[in-house]
């Protein structure tokens, strides 16, 4: 009991270590922007004053960092008012700064535009669970029969074909020729077909080779013998032995997949105009050098997929005892 | 060696030999504009027709197969050398410094999503060539460093380690002629691997206008050219080649990839 809790602390440790690191390299990200952000945003035109304005309201006049080093003057302290400090209060008070382009603060942007990603990742990961388990059964209990060879075959072409390959594949051939769905938007409920495919094809893959595998590794067991023994049909023991204990690294995966699932949502949104956070990031974010608002996508987008990935550990650890004891 | 492994490289070769000898392969000049034949489809002249600017899309997916390669190629021999060395170090001195590297400095490069920091990088810096080249690597280089460690904690364990160790042999001489080749083996895996991954992050990041600026011919610059719902329409030709194009790659890398995995892990082949 103890033991686990010092690991459980210990993990936690880890967590808000790598989470400070990813925070900390987001905030010093801007520093690496050539010229300055406000020639960026106000353009070339701008008077000095202007830029001075936009620089303190945004508190791009502070100090980067709590020393700074010039060739004349050497390394120097700059105190606690720096931008990096600022940058941290702000977001330990839910703050993530204002946009530089709309002055809205970014926070609300990213929650305004939060949830249609997160739709979209569930849905893909729906339909990937859908495709992958009949299809990686069926092809692990069939094992090197033509039909498994085939899926084999097509579930590396999903790994290998990219997002942006798949989408307008797609669109082609459901829009353009069979004009069952719109091309792109999020206006109508059968909208999110596409864009759900397209971003959960790589992972209905992946899952299909490892749940085949996993049958193949399972029906070799001692206990798929017994079953049979005891004279269960085939299906019974595939269904409610071998699926049961096979899933079980699936379920890592998937935890691990949701946050590429949300990164990756990124491609897909262009591809369909989704209004999720992707294309929040892409087209009001760096297209138009709001770096602020960059950022903000950047910490929400990598958080979320640090915490996700943690508690997937955590689930993981607790469902199969094999692994809590090593 | 299963088929597909051969397959692979026989794909591969078509690429690489297509990258190497663009200019005598390429019947146009990838840039040639010609407004009078926007969107014809193939022809004696024009293989696989023109793009929206008459540009010549075979000529301009040769070219592609040259930037692919190249980006890939780079991005697998920088980060590959940076991971073995990172990971030798980690496994082979462990203690504080293996605590430090991959405890915490590995944990923190997995816990970016990959494509997300490469786009932050190129959001920040700016597109081009270099700075894309330069975020590949810094997504790249953990898988082989965690992979190298892995390795070297085993190999070191093996007795001509202890013999070297005995003959008074130095550290670094240990690491270097004695663990490093017999622990890369593995990493052939990983690379071929990276080169489908490369390839297709360079490809991202162009379709996402984050890559290598619109006149060159990258495949992922085409595929975003093409996508819209007239082109696919009209002439889905213009798509359909660098897209088969970088299927083709990645499929090709990972053919070999899987191939390797298996002839190196005989476990796996009895499967």
């Amino acid at each position: 009991m103890k033991y686990k809790l010092l690991n459980f602390i210990r993990q936690l440790a880890l967590m808000l270590l790598v989470i400070w690191t990813v925070v900390s390299l987001v905030t010093l990200l801007i520093q690496l922007v050539p010229g300055d952000p406000a020639t960026g945003i106000l353009g070339e035109t701008a008077t000095e004053e202007q830029r001075a304005n936009f620089n303190h309201h945004h508190g791009l006049d502070k100090p980067a960092f709590f020393f700074s080093y010039t060739n004349e003057s050497g390394l120097v302290w700059n105190g606690a008012d720096n931008q990096y400090v600022n940058y941290w209060i702000g977001v330990l008070h839910g703050d993530l700064g204002r946009s530089f382009k709309t002055d809205q603060p970014v926070l609300d942007m990213i929650v305004a535009r939060y949830p249609a990603t997160i739709k979209l990742a569930l849905a893909a990961m729906v339909i990937a669970i859908g495709i992958a388990i009949p299809l990686g059964v069926f092809t692990g209990s069939r094992k090197n029969s033509l039909f498994d060879n085939f899926g084999s075959f097509v579930a590396l072409l999903g790994i290998s074909l990219p997002t942006f390959v798949i989408g307008p594949f797609l669109v082609y051939i459901f829009a353009v020729q069979l004009r069952w769905f719109s091309p792109i938007g999020s206006a109508n409920p059968e909208d999110i077909v596409l864009p759900a495919f397209t971003l959960g094809a790589a992972l209905s893959a992946i899952l299909t080779r490892m749940i085949r595998s996993s049958v193949i590794e399972e029906l070799g067991e001692d206990y798929v013998r017994t079953a049979r023994a005891k004279g269960l049909s085939e299906r019974t023991v595939l269904l409610k032995h071998v699926l049961k204990n096979g899933l079980i690294p699936v379920v890592t995966v998937l935890g691990l997949q949701l946050g590429v699932l949300l990164a990756g949502a990124i491609i897909t949104e262009k591809i369909f105009s989704w209004q999720g956070l992707g294309l929040l990031l892409l087209e009001d974010g760096i297209n138009k050098r709001d770096y602020r608002l960059v950022q903000g996508c950047v910490l929400v987008i990598s958080v979320t997929y640090i915490l996700a990935n943690s508690l997937t550990d955590y689930i993981y650890k607790k469902l199969d005892p094999r692994i809590r004891l090593s | 060696m299963n088929r597909l492994f051969y397959i692979g490289i026989a794909i591969a070769a078509v690429f690489i030999l297509a990258a190497l000898f663009a200019p005598f392969i390429a019947t146009h000049d990838v840039a040639a504009q010609d407004l009078s034949l926007r969107y014809a489809s193939s022809s004696a002249v024009h293989w696989f027709g023109t793009d929206a600017l008459g540009r010549d899309v075979f000529s301009r997916v040769v070219y592609g197969a040259r930037i692919s390669l190249e980006v890939g190629i780079t991005v697998v021999v920088v980060s590959s050398i940076i991971g073995i060395v990172i990971g030798s170090v980690a496994g082979f001195y462990g203690g504080l410094i293996d605590k430090f590297l991959s405890g915490y400095l590995f944990n923190v490069f997995l816990a970016f999503p990959g494509l997300l920091l490469a786009i932050a990088v190129v959001a920040f810096l700016g597109a081009g060539l270099g700075k894309l080249i330069l975020a590949l690597c810094i997504i790249g280089w953990v898988g082989y460093a965690r992979v190298m460690r892995g390795q070297v904690l085993k190999v070191r364990e093996y007795d001509f380690v202890q013999a070297a160790r005995a003959l008074g042999a130095s550290n670094m001489r240990i690491l270097f002629t004695h663990i490093m080749p017999n622990a890369v083996q593995p990493l052939i895996v990983q690379a071929s691997l990276g080169m489908a991954g490369a390839v297709i992050s360079e490809a991202s990041l162009s379709f996402l206008g984050l890559g290598i600026p619109p006149p060159a011919p990258s495949w992922g610059t085409m595929i975003e050219e093409s996508r819209s719902f007239d082109i696919l329409y009209n002439s889905p030709h213009v798509f359909l080649y660098p897209a088969l194009a970088i299927a083709l790659t990645v499929l090709a890398f990972n053919f070999i990839g899987d191939g390797l995995r298996e002839y190196l892990d005989p476990k796996q082949r009895k499967r």
